[in-house]
């Protein structure tokens, strides 16, 4: 019973330590699409780059803000206090 | 100028790891703990502590509100730090509970209310500064801190409103103005060393986001209902569904205001003071010298989140406000 409550617990922190781990996979494919497109759109016309970086900042910060979404998660299910058994 | 701005980068981020430093070394004669030290810098609380020592802590006023005492105010001092019940009320981690248990309403000014009086403080100081600049040099080329903040204010007029609201932006030009600086500044305050966490507050950015819901109710027309009720062009089965998703959806455009911002500045104090917490989990040089400028890169990068953030707020609550006063077309 012990064990299992303890087991238990421990699982929700390696959850939290894989869930961490995919958003950073999905935000990293996320800003790479945003990059490479950026690239290339400035690749076929260098006069436009200033604006396609501009609209490339803002993107990525949006995705940013998920990979975050992430971090917080984990940082908060790593402060749970075990349950008292 | 470019080794100006270093420099003080330097300083600025020298000043900011030592001030963690300081703070870090009372934990770590026991054990250090991390995420404690963490939650204490990104949470709100009832006094100020800028270092250790005995005039590290600035106490500040707790005001409290209940029907059998009235109003009771006192500095946090009292509590010293927990350890002291003053007038019937005492500390209980980081929260003022009643020893006999009645309820009571907290007006105290805790840590992210005297950061917030700091900032409109200062708000007003720069932009009646500024304003003055206007009247003084009427017609005539924009000099210090007027040429610093004429180009932002025209970014935002005609990047942000005249685009999304249209044709009578100069009526919601103030609010979106002072929205944006507002973030940004506290932002950027809330990166300094010693300075509270302000917009990493939900509560916070909960009330941006209410006001930016109420005004969207306000300037809403009936196209904008109809579009929400009855969508013109869809099968009356599919209305069904589309309805209350619509409904939901005046909700969660707020709350995703909310959320954004919160998170955003709030992950980023987050990952700057665990990198900087390295440093102690591992107690050697190597590392010191390698969080440190990794914490230097990632406060740089800090600094354009948080003008981002102020204007992605800012861009996403007019462009809500916008498409609820769109004319029918």
């Amino acid at each position: 019973m012990l064990l299992t409550l303890l087991l238990d617990f421990y699982y929700g922190i390696v959850g939290a330590g894989i869930g961490a781990g995919l958003v950073a996979i999905g935000a990293g494919i996320g800003i790479g699409k945003i990059g490479a497109s950026a690239m290339e759109a400035m690749a076929r016309q260098p006069e436009a780059s200033g604006k396609v970086q501009t609209a490339m900042l803002i993107i990525a910060a949006l995705i940013e803000v998920i990979a975050l979404f992430g971090v917080v998660i984990c940082f908060l299910i790593s402060q749970q206090t075990p349950p008292a058994v | 100028m470019l080794r100006k701005i270093i420099v003080l980068l330097l300083i600025f981020v020298g000043f900011s790891g030592t001030s963690m430093a300081f703070s870090g070394e009372e934990g770590e004669s026991e054990s250090f703990n991390t995420g404690e030290m963490i939650m204490e810098h990104i949470s709100d609380a009832h006094e100020w502590h800028l270092w250790n020592g005995h005039y590290g802590t600035l106490p500040l006023p707790v005001i409290l509100y209940s029907q059998q005492n009235g109003i009771v105010a006192f500095l946090s001092s009292k509590f010293e730090h927990g350890h002291a019940s003053y007038q019937g009320y005492k500390m209980e981690e980081g929260h003022i509970v009643a020893e006999d248990g009645h309820s009571f309403i907290d007006f105290s000014i805790t840590k992210n209310v005297a950061q917030l009086m700091f900032n409109v403080v200062l708000m007003f100081v720069v932009f009646f500064t500024a304003a003055k600049g206007y009247k003084k040099r009427e017609g005539r080329a924009p000099k210090g801190l007027q040429s610093l903040l004429e180009p932002i204010i025209i970014f935002v007029r005609d990047e942000i409103v005249k685009p999304n609201i249209g044709k009578n932006y100069n009526k919601y030009l103030p609010y979106f103005l002072t929205l944006f600086f507002f973030i940004w500044f506290g932002n950027l305050i809330g990166l300094m060393p010693g300075a509270a966490n302000l917009t990493g507050n939900i509560a916070i950015t909960c009330v941006l986001a209410v006001i930016t819901l109420v005004l969207t109710m306000f300037s809403s027309n009936k196209h904008y209902w109809k579009h929400i009720f009855w969508p013109p062009g869809v099968p009356v089965p599919i209305k069904f569904i589309i309805v209350p998703i619509e409904i939901i959806g005046i909700l969660t455009k707020p709350f995703s205001l909310m959320i954004r911002l919160f998170v955003a500045i709030t992950a980023g104090h987050i990952v700057l003071l665990s990198l900087m917490f390295m440093t102690f989990i591992f107690a050697s040089w190597g590392v010191g010298i390698g969080s440190s400028l990794v914490v230097l890169f990632i406060n740089i990068i800090e600094i354009l989140v948080a003008t981002i953030q102020a204007y992605v707020f800012t861009l996403f609550s007019s462009m809500y406000i916008g498409m609820a006063m769109e004319e029918h077309h």
